[in-house]
């Protein structure tokens, strides 16, 4: 079974037309020793034994309604209305390809500029990508577009941005010339951590390209960036900001106001569930001047031969398949279905739905900081927050959590000694609209209970 | 098509003398070869070259190709009108769409560039 | 078809869309939580009903041409059926509502699917290590090459060109230069493959790899492909395959039989996860085992019955994705293997490459074969013949348009005049073949009778041709908010 439709005599007739006896000849130029291996896979399944097979699979890991979630850092439960996952299985969007011809993809084209300007609406940019692959990669390639804009070799980049963005972005530029440059972001003392700019303010130099940091940042923290972009622009920098939560921008001051160059960040929140982590989207918005370093497709609009409206993809030679070693980047295929996902429910949300989520969110979270605190838990993050904070774990994050999983049924967040072994006593906790009361309580009642 | 006055190079580019400095374009048969020019990436006033160094790019919707300096030398100005008006190099690439105005450094390199009558005919073989 | 608006422009003020859940807790004033000069005044998003939105992105789907909808043969991207039941499986709420976070221990499901997706992929060619964490073809040649310069690195040495042949992909050259590495272009040979004795010459003491494609972009197996692997690792570098095109390869050759070092994979296009408009694809790397401590990381490993997280040796490249890649396209394509199995995909190869030799076959007679030769699953025609009488290539992708039909690829492969890159997939039946091949020949017949035709198509699509020239000139990539900016 391989889902293709020719049977035998619709074989032997093609083989005729082509002048050969059996399929065999066709791959004559295969060194003959190597033709033809036995692949050892399991047998073929039916569609109702592999779902079940999947399901069994499935049944093995903890959904969030098996076990209370506050798991965040960059992936957060929200609400995604219901009408987006029936567009998303709609044929005419998920088995379409790249819109190269856009007499016949002007469905997917208008969907990109429409996402693009809402990213744009969002982040308070000039101009946004159609998606690249996460938020990650879209950090790496807004190292590498202001390393080309610049010619300069270091990076400043704060510890709190998200530990997994750093690493790619460390992996992108590893056999280039690049100084990455990981500073210290956030200051501690026994049970407490704030924020601390002056360390990345003091390492912008002349030979810096660009400035990383992260709102809010990874410990969940909102802090005026300003002094940082001001040193930036002292030096000639460039600003990245990393945005957090996409629902955050919903809530706070457009990144374009405060000053960045670039915005990064992770969509999937907006399309779906978490899903292990991907596919995501990575968003990319720039201020107009860089637009043609970009990396990624654009959708722009145009007017066909009758002066109709229509939407092609622009700027194209940018892109690999022109430029091929000169261009902004190599990638290709991105994301276009979850951000398709994202526009959709932005869409449907629209001004004020966006807005109740995210307050709602905020809501959650500062809820569930007091019932921890209740519960004898001391919030360790000192400065103001959206929906993700800092818990103290005497005795180490690690063993906290095991213990709050095990023992109280609930997955309460993530341990910080990933951005900083000096913060292998943090828990990082996330709430958003979709953290029930119930949620709150069963957090705080472990927390109690693992005292 | 192609003015007696201006010298020319293999790669398409025309130079013409403006005494104490010279301007830099490209040929009616690049563009055309071209179509639209969509877009012209310049130099900053203050950059130098040698001869055959690339400066620039110009782009079609879906090409690019690079800009060759003719001669050796320091770039004075660049036209700044093509920013908002790459169409001024389909439309007039001999005048208004000029690219850069260039400090030659070493004159004699003028005697490498092509007559009218020798690109010409460079153009009607590559027309074959 | 109308014009649709903007979503822009369906957005009314007060008008509201779907409801945000009913409130959990007594509200926190976000002024109480932040200062307010991070509080953001205005959302300018727009303002619109449920069921506008929904007819909204309902009637823009209908301007889209899609597989589900009619024969999408475009060269290079695999455009074969997405099975149905991938999308059920990918949205079991226990591989959908997990998240990447979570304690391996309570993700086992997830990660045994990724250990053994791994392992079916490392049967399928041959590779003993794989790593699933690429995002699509592109990062994982980004990876692949990142691998090789670390493994030279190992040895004490630094090289610093990749050889890429001049038919090859655009992202073959572009991630050249990501990698810090100089691309020296090799020519095709007149037979469509690698020239070796030009080979020789290019291949110094700096070269890092070579980077192929396999069957090439022409559709192509290298038929010197054993020849090229011995002289690439007699100068001590590394052959890179791109393995986009591995849907011909199937059960009918493991390419590391062959002697290649790396080879990514494209699940998006042999292991049938949609296409999505553009993505998300997933791609995969495979590695021979002396790079494979140089592989990605977060590993998925096995420990007895239990599959645990392994962080990276300090040897690997790192990470290139934010968790372990596209996990849910890594589902789709762990079903389609487990649904078709090694005869499935074997046949799945056969009748792909059947059904492009038919198409070469049944085409020659009234378009050009640059490469006259059999072929793989997919057939180089070229436009010149047309091109005399007036009609470009561009002219003919757009009338098949108006015959209800994808054009395929054009202008690609670069070394082929008026290239039209043809493949066909497998999932692709005669009949469709033969309604393809009609309509082809009707194109070839008005090309001589009725050019404007041509030069005027599409003219039965959503828009006609396009001005491209303003787009590029003058881009307007967003919707400008009223008041401007
Ligand atoms: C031959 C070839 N190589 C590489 C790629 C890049 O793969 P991706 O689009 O998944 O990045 C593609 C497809 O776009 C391709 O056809």
């Amino acid at each position: 079974m391989s889902y293709a439709p020719n049977t035998d005599a619709d074989r032997a007739a093609m083989l005729r037309t082509v002048g050969v006896e059996s399929i065999d000849d066709l791959f004559v130029d295969i060194p003959v020793q190597h033709r033809d291996p036995t692949l050892d896979l399991p047998p073929a399944l039916p569609e109702t034994d592999v779902i079940r097979h999947l399901a069994e699979l499935g049944a093995r890991n903890a959904t969030s309604s098996d076990l209370p979630s506050f798991l965040g850092a960059g992936f957060y439960r929200h609400f995604v209305p219901a009408l987006v996952d029936q567009q998303l299985l709609r044929s005419e969007w998920y088995t379409a390809y790249t819109p190269y011809q856009p007499e016949m993809a002007q469905g997917t084209l208008q969907a990109m500029y429409e996402f693009q300007s809402l990213v744009c609406d969002l982040t308070g940019m000039d101009v946004s990508n159609a998606s690249l692959y996460d938020g990650a990669s879209a950090l790496a390639e807004a190292v590498l577009l202001c390393r080309g804009l610049t010619r300069r070799p270091r990076v400043v980049i704060a510890d709190t941005v998200h530990p997994a963005y750093r690493d790619v972005a460390a992996t992108y530029v590893s056999a280039l010339d690049v100084d990455l440059h990981v500073v210290s972001a956030a200051c501690r003392d026994a049970t407490s951590v704030r924020p601390d700019l002056q360390p990345l303010v003091n390492a912008i130099d002349d030979q810096t390209s660009c400035v990383v940091i992260q709102r809010p940042d990874f410990l969940g923290m909102v802090v005026d960036p300003d002094p940082v972009i001001q040193a930036a622009r002292e030096h000639g920098a460039r600003v990245v900001v990393v945005v957090g939560d996409p629902v955050s921008l919903g809530l706070l001051v457009p990144l374009g106001d405060l000053g960045a160059d670039i915005v990064v960040g992770e969509l999937r929140s907006l399309a779906g569930p978490p899903a292990y982590g991907g596919p995501g989207a990575g968003m990319f918005a720039v201020r107009s001047e860089l637009i043609r370093r970009v990396p990624g497709r654009i959708a722009g609009r145009t007017m066909d031969l009758d002066g109709k409206n229509a939407f092609v993809l622009t700027l194209q030679t940018r892109e690999q398949h022109i430029r091929r070693e000169r261009a902004t980047s190599n990638i290709t295929t991105n994301q276009a279905l979850v951000t398709l996902g994202a526009t959709i429910s932005l869409c449907a949300l629209g001004r004020r739905g966006l807005r109740e989520i995210a307050e709602q969110s905020l809501t959650a979270a500062h809820r569930a900081a007091e019932a921890l605190a209740g519960a004898g838990a001391v919030i360790a993050s000192d400065a103001p927050y959206v929906n993700e904070f800092a818990v103290h774990a005497p005795g180490g994050a690690a063993a906290r959590l095991e213990r709050l999983r095990k023992e109280g049924n609930v997955l309460a967040g993530i341990d910080l000694g990933c951005v900083s072994p000096t913060f292998d006593d943090l828990i990082l906790v996330a709430a958003t609209e979709l953290t029930t009361a119930d949620d709150v309580e069963a957090l705080a009642s472990a927390w109690a209970q693992t005292q | 098509m192609y003015p007696d006055d201006l010298g020319y190079t293999r790669e398409h580019e025309w130079v013409r003398d403006e005494g104490d400095h010279l301007l830099v374009g490209i040929t009616a048969y690049a563009q055309e070869e071209l179509g639209d020019v969509v877009y012209v990436e310049l130099p900053t006033p203050g950059e130098s070259f040698a001869a055959g160094d690339e400066f620039g790019t110009v782009e079609s919707v879906k090409a690019v190709s690079p800009l060759y300096v003719p001669m050796s030398g320091e770039i004075l100005d660049v036209n700044e009108e093509l920013e908002a008006q790459p169409e001024l190099i389909n439309e007039d690439p001999y005048a208004a769409g000029w690219m850069i105005r260039l400090a030659a450094s070493d004159p004699s390199e003028r005697d490498t560039l092509l007559d009218a009558q020798a690109y010409e005919q460079l153009v009607n073989e590559l027309r074959a | 078809m109308t014009d649709e608006p903007l979503i822009y422009d369906l957005s009314s003020p007060g008008r509201r869309g779907v409801r945000a859940p009913l409130p959990q807790f007594e509200p926190v004033d976000p002024t109480e939580a932040l200062p307010t000069s991070e509080l953001r005044t205005d959302l300018p998003l727009p303002e619109a009903s449920e069921i506008d939105v929904m007819r909204h992105f309902l009637r823009l789907s209908h301007k889209n041409h899609s597989v589900d909808t009619a024969m999408y043969p475009l060269g290079s991207c695999t455009m074969k059926y997405n099975p149905k039941v991938n999308e059920v499986t990918a949205r079991t709420p226990g591989l959908a509502d997990i998240h990447p976070c979570q304690p391996p221990a309570t993700a086992q499901g997830a990660l045994e699917l990724i250990y053994e997706l791994e392992a079916l992929l490392a049967s399928i060619t041959g590779f003993p290590a794989v790593s699933t964490q690429p995002a699509a073809g592109s990062q994982g040649e980004l990876c692949g090459l990142l691998s090789i310069l670390a493994w030279h690195q190992s040895r004490g040495e630094a090289r610093t060109q990749v050889l890429v042949p001049d038919s090859a992909h655009g992202t073959n050259p572009a991630t050249g230069t990501m990698s810090g590495l100089e691309v020296i272009s090799l020519p095709t040979a007149d037979d469509g493959g690698i020239d070796l004795q030009n080979l020789k010459e290019r291949l110094g003491p700096g070269a890092a790899a070579i980077m192929l494609t396999l069957p090439s972009t022409l559709g192509l197996f290298e038929r010197r492909i054993l020849e090229v692997v011995e002289l690439v690792h007699a100068a001590g570098a590394q052959v890179y395959c791109d393995g986009a095109n591995m849907n011909a390869m199937l059960g009918r050759v493991r390419p590391a039989d062959l002697g290649i070092d790396v080879m990514h994979l494209n699940l998006h296009k042999t292991f049938s996860t949609p296409h999505g408009g553009g993505g998300p694809g997933a791609g995969a790397l495979a590695v021979q085992a002396h790079l494979e401590p140089f592989l990605p990381g977060p590993r998925v490993v096995r420990n007895g019955e239990v599959f645990e997280l392994a962080d990276p040796p300090p040897t690997s490249i790192g990470r290139v994705h934010s968790h372990l890649g596209n996990f849910g396209n890594l589902v789709r394509a762990y079903t389609y293997i487990r649904s078709l199995g090694a005869e499935g995909l074997r046949e799945a190869a056969d009748d792909a490459v059947l059904n492009a030799n038919y198409l070469r076959a049944s085409l020659s007679d009234d378009y050009d074969l640059p490469y006259d030769r059999i072929c793989m699953h997919e057939v180089v025609l070229a436009g010149t013949r047309q091109r005399r009488l007036g009609v470009r290539t561009l002219d003919i992708a757009k009338r098949l348009i108006d015959y209800g039909i994808h054009p395929p690829t054009i202008y690609f492969p670069i070394i082929v005049d008026e290239a039209l890159m043809i493949e066909p997939t497998e999932t692709e039946s005669r009949e469709s073949l033969d309604n393809f091949i009609d309509v082809m020949r009707r194109i070839a017949r008005e090309a001589e009778s009725d050019p404007d035709k041509l030069h005027d198509a599409p003219v039965n699509a959503p828009v006609r041709r396009l001005d491209e020239v303003t787009a590029n000139r003058r881009p307007n990539v967003r919707r400008v908010p009223e008041g401007g900016d």
